[in-house]
């Protein structure tokens, strides 16, 4: 149960971002989240509720964007959507192949008062 | 009022884990983050790591588990020495666990230290802990499916030993079907079969290990910071 761990840590982008801005209360919150990444959306917005109790982000509407899995083969250039996990380039069957998008956990951006 | 943000969710921790290795690449030392599922092999694939290796790499380890301190007795008896991390029910070990113990070895005197995550194929993927490398273990009972249901953790590991080989006559695990879908999801990664019980394979992930040790010395002494090595044959 690793969401508790990582709704704390968008809790912590979000006050220190915040308070970066002056801002008295967080209305909502935009996260991106990859498909390759081990996090239930539920689960997490469950602890970031319980967590955001007392701060200044408690009640925000937190939306996420759930990121494709695509691959970029570093030999051919080639972009493509990576399906049943498997990391060979369709254009020229190279196994080197970076993830571009689909491991993402980031704090896209917040509206603050 | 709309603010742009775009910051990764794990980059307090991300940071800790890039001090943890700087402080431990300082010194030449190999640290390798060793996953896998309760039961896979784990603590047993280290008591022999230790009892092949020790002669010539020194080596610590740093041991995760929930509650117990039962693997790191085991690593004890092999002579090496061993910090145990309590998680008290967390499911992963996080970069600034390993920061705050790493005090607690005489670094200067050492190689390699391997840590022992907490048994699990989920969490401990998305955490950083300051590791040169990852290496995950498989074992044939738990069937040949968990590559592709838990592809992160064996997309992001350097090496995967696939353990209890010894038991495949007993077990319906498909080998080549299991080796397929691991060279899929990481076609890079170094991929060994082994069984801890006979030791059958277990040459070539020494033969791993030794390389990653002698790889991360060479790369601290070219950066000037040259430790001298226990005697290597």
């Amino acid at each position: 149960m690793h969401e508790m761990a990582l709704a704390q840590g968008i809790l912590d982008v979000a006050l220190k971002t915040a308070a970066q801005h002056g801002a008295v209360k967080i209305g909502r919150i935009k996260l991106q989240v990859g498909k390759m990444t081990h996090v239930e959306p539920d689960s997490l917005l469950f602890c970031f509720e319980a967590l955001a109790v007392g701060s200044i982000a408690e009640g925000a509407n937190v939306e996420i964007e759930i990121k494709p899995l695509i691959g970029l083969c570093r030999d051919c250039g080639k972009e493509f959507s990576v399906s049943g996990y498997y990391f060979i380039c369709p254009e020229c069957q190279s196994a080197s192949v970076e993830i571009i998008s689909g491991r993402e956990l980031t704090v896209e951006h917040l509206e603050v008062e | 009022m709309e603010v742009k943000v775009m910051t990764d969710i794990l980059d307090a921790n991300d940071q800790l884990a890039h001090t943890v290795n700087q402080k431990l690449s300082s010194q030449g030392i190999f640290v390798l983050n060793l996953l896998g599922s309760p039961g896979c092999g784990k603590t047993t694939l280290l008591e022999k790591t230790i009892a092949a290796l020790k002669a010539d790499i020194r080596l610590a380890v740093i041991e995760g588990d929930l509650f117990t301190s039962k693997d790191a007795e085991r690593i004890e008896r092999q002579g090496v020495p061993v910090i145990q991390i309590n998680t008290a029910g967390g499911c992963h070990l996080d970069a600034g666990m390993i920061n705050s113990v790493i005090s607690g070895l005489d670094l200067s005197s050492l190689d390699m230290i391997i840590i022992e995550n907490v048994g699990n194929l989920v969490c401990p993927a998305e955490f950083e802990i300051g590791e040169d490398a990852k290496a995950t273990v498989l074992s044939v009972t738990e069937g040949e499916d968990k590559p592709l249901k838990y592809p992160l953790v064996f997309r992001k590991s350097q090496a995967v030993l696939i353990n209890k080989i010894d038991l495949l006559p007993y077990t319906d695990f498909d080998l080549d079907a299991a080796m397929h879908d691991i060279k899929g999801i990481n076609p890079e990664a170094t991929l060994v079969t082994a069984s801890c019980r006979t030791g059958q394979g277990l040459d070539e992930w020494y033969h791993w290990l030794k390389t990653q040790v002698k790889k991360k010395q060479n790369r601290s002494s070219e950066n000037g910071r040259c430790k001298q090595p226990k005697s290597t044959n």
